[in-house]
């Protein structure tokens, strides 16, 4: 049986993972990855609990989570798609104009 | 029933003044005098149902309207007191005022301000009534001002003219003095029995000492003497002739100069504690007979010369007063008003006939040009001059004989000796306007008529008034009248006098009265160029009594000069002193706006300016944040987090 702490951990280390990637990386579909990884990493999370507790909400939730996440990356690539025609570049750093 | 005929005879003229007042301008004059009189019309009505109760109950009406004013231990009600006295003044005064009314339909046809005329009118009629009617001093005491104030408002009537507005005031300013001895009476009043109800006042009369009782009569008497125009506040009754004739008839004949008369019969149960202010009230009534009837002998308009009668007359209701012959006082009033006021409706039809021609000496031989007129004047003169059997004779005999079987012999001689004057001067009267040559100028001469329809048959119903009125109180001292008034005034004659000396007195009038005719006639019929010599005789004495022993100068002297002089002082006073002192005030403030105006431009402006502009330089910066990186986006939403799981925390240990 391996203990919940450890299933908390994974999911955990995943979420900084993708965090950082968010964060540090400057290319837009790797951006987009990395919520990906975040998104599993919160399914990692609720299929635990889901599991600990014996309850099918959480991998109920899970289901809807990983839904979402495929319509999420079908539109974030569109969007990425229509950026890069206009721009030539996947560089999130270029697409500063939305500011004051 | 009784009750609700009492509530409504004010209740007509006031609902006429509302109207009249109101939109009279809207409607013709025709609908504003019927208006007018048939209020009048339906007052009087209501009176004859109340006095046919009275008649026939004998016991006095008291309708309380509302409760007026109460608190503490005053209660005051706004409330009617109809008693045997009060039926008498109340069918007087709707009597006489609706045939009035009538006459100033033709009297005023024409004018202009014949609605107002109509409205101030019927005021003066809801005034009258409420005087005569309240059951306590304040609704007397309104009516009281009422009055005044229409008789200032009527003698003013025609106040483009600078002599008549110059009257209204002074006849208002003249009543001021007497309406302020009547309120100091009230307070007395007030203070000494907590109530202002007739009834309870008497009922609690016999309380009072001498000396507080002479003092509420004394203050009584001013008032009465300021709105009777009794000496030495008569001379304002004269003046207010500058009104239309009506008005003379109405107000300053027949009905307001009788209230002073009115007030103290009703309340004689006062004077009869004070034997001092009933021989003051005695000595000026004797005084003002005697003197107003000497100023009669001389003047030479026809309304001033009825003027002064008036106050003569007045003087002898006063003397009846004063002798305790308040049944004869009231008789008198009665009489007089039915007289008088056909003098002056006469009168006013000789103006009206001349066009407006005022002097005696410009009028004569108008008795065959005016006919109806002429005799109409005449019965008033019979009536007033004291021959019997007509209506001035029974009344002002039954005061003379009052006087003499009383013995007080110094009135009775006054009041004698005026008799003969009144029959002297009203004959006079009679003889320069009607008979001998006629003085007019061509003009007026062929214009003179007759008065219309309208205004003779009210002439008629008073001359016959003036012929029968007498007959109410006959036999003297017991006649109709009397044992109708004996509830409110007692019976003045608990002397029995023998029949003989009645007769004998009775005599003596008439024949007072018969020579003062024959006086008149041998000086201005007989001998016509006899006053002249006379007045060169006596020129001094003519001299005074042409400017009525020229009072009217004294009082100027004696107080309106100085009245005037101190009203300049306190204007030079207002304009320099308190006037400066505004104006400092007014500098000051103008002088700490201007500050503050500075103030606010450079201060609080700057303040707010300095915020606003602090904001605006916090906003430059503050709008670096938002770089529109999305990196710096997601830092900040991951530091947000971390700060709100932090403060969470934070409460959770808590």
């Amino acid at each position: 049986m391996i203990p919940l702490s450890a299933y908390i951990a994974v999911s955990a280390v995943l979420f900084v993972t993708g965090l950082l990637g968010v964060l540090i990386r400057r290319n837009f579909i790797i951006v987009l990855m990395s919520v990906e990884i975040m998104l599993n990493a919160a399914n990692i999370n609720l299929i635990a609990f889901s599991h600990y507790l014996e309850s099918m909400a959480g991998q109920l939730v899970a289901l809807f989570i990983i839904a979402i996440a495929a319509g999420e990356a079908a539109v974030g690539l569109a969007i990425i798609i229509v950026v890069f025609r206009g721009k030539i570049s996947t560089n999130v750093d270029e697409m500063n104009v939305l500011k004051w | 029933m009784t009750d609700l005929l009492i509530k409504l005879i004010p209740l007509f003229p006031i609902l006429a003044v509302i109207l009249n007042g109101l939109v009279g301008r809207r409607y013709s004059h025709e609908l504003a005098h019927r208006l007018a009189w048939g209020s009048v019309g339906l007052s009087f009505l209501c009176t004859i149902g109340v006095f046919a109760d009275i008649l026939r109950t004998g016991t006095p009406h008291e309708v309380i309207v509302y409760q007026w004013i109460f608190g503490g231990e005053l209660t005051i009600n706004f409330a009617y007191l109809v008693d045997s006295l009060t039926c008498i003044m109340l069918l007087v005064v709707t009597g006489v005022g609706l045939l009035i009314h009538i006459y100033s339909v033709g009297y005023m046809h024409g004018e202009s301000g014949f609605t107002r005329f109509f409205t101030y009118m019927n005021l003066f009629m809801v005034s009258m009534l409420l005087l005569v009617m309240g059951n306590n001093y304040l609704v007397l005491f309104i009516g009281w001002e009422g009055v005044g104030l229409c008789s200032y408002l009527l003698i003013g009537y025609y106040y483009d003219k600078v002599s008549a507005a110059k009257a209204a005031s002074k006849a208002f300013v003249v009543n001021r003095i007497g309406d302020a001895g009547f309120l100091l009476a009230i307070f007395l009043i007030i203070v000494n029995f907590k109530t202002l109800d007739y009834t309870n006042v008497f009922a609690q009369v016999g309380q009072l000492s001498p000396e507080m009782a002479t003092a509420i009569a004394l203050c009584l008497l001013v008032g009465a003497v300021g709105k009777s125009a009794q000496l030495p506040l008569y001379t304002w009754l004269p003046d207010a002739m500058e009104g239309p004739t009506p008005v003379s008839a109405l107000i300053h004949a027949a009905t307001m100069v009788t209230a002073g008369v009115y007030m103290i019969v009703r309340n004689h149960a006062i004077f009869d504690l004070s034997p001092t202010a009933m021989t003051i009230v005695g000595i000026i009534g004797g005084l003002t007979a005697l003197f107003a009837a000497t100023i009669g002998l001389v003047q030479t308009d026809i309304k001033r010369v009825l003027a002064y009668s008036t106050v003569s007359q007045l003087g002898y209701m006063f003397l009846g007063c004063g002798i305790g012959a308040y049944t004869a006082a009231i008789f008198h009033l009665v009489t007089h008003a039915f007289f008088k006021a056909l003098l002056f409706l006469t009168a006013g039809s000789v103006i009206h006939a001349l066009s407006g021609e005022q002097d005696i000496r410009k009028m004569g031989g108008l008795n065959t040009k005016i006919p109806w007129t002429y005799r109409l004047f005449l019965i008033g003169t019979v009536a007033i001059a004291g021959i019997p059997p007509l209506a001035g004779f029974w009344s002002k005999d039954e005061i003379l004989a009052h006087a003499f079987t009383h013995h007080h012999y110094l009135l009775y001689s006054m009041a004698a000796i005026g008799a003969l004057l009144t029959s002297f001067y009203m004959f006079r009267l009679t003889y320069l306007t009607f008979y001998g040559t006629s003085r007019m100028d061509h003009h007026t001469e062929a214009h003179v008529h007759e008065s219309p329809m309208v205004m003779i048959a009210p002439l008629m119903a008073l001359g016959v008034l003036s012929i029968l009125g007498g007959f109410l109180g006959f036999p003297p001292e017991h006649g109709w009248f009397h044992q109708f008034l004996a509830p409110v005034s007692g019976t003045g004659g608990e002397h029995e006098v023998s029949t003989g000396l009645m007769l004998m007195l009775m005599m003596i009038a008439t024949g007072i009265a018969l020579l003062g005719w024959g006086l008149a006639h041998y000086f201005y019929s007989a001998n016509l160029s006899a006053p002249d010599r006379l007045a060169a005789q006596f020129h001094a004495g003519y001299r005074i009594l042409l400017n009525k022993y020229y009072v009217d100068e004294l009082y100027d002297l004696l107080w309106v000069e100085p009245t005037k002089k101190l009203g300049l002082l306190l204007d030079w006073f207002d304009r320099t002193v308190i006037d400066g002192l505004v104006r400092i005030v007014a500098r000051l403030a103008g002088l700490i706006a201007a500050g503050s105006t500075w103030a606010e431009k450079h201060i609080i402006y700057g303040g707010i300016n300095v915020v606003g502009y602090g904001n605006h330089l916090a906003a430059r910066q503050w709008r670096q944040l938002q770089s529109g990186m999305v990196h710096h986006y997601a830092a900040i939403i991951v530091a947000g987090l971390f700060l709100l799981a932090f403060i969470i925390q934070l409460f959770m240990q808590l």
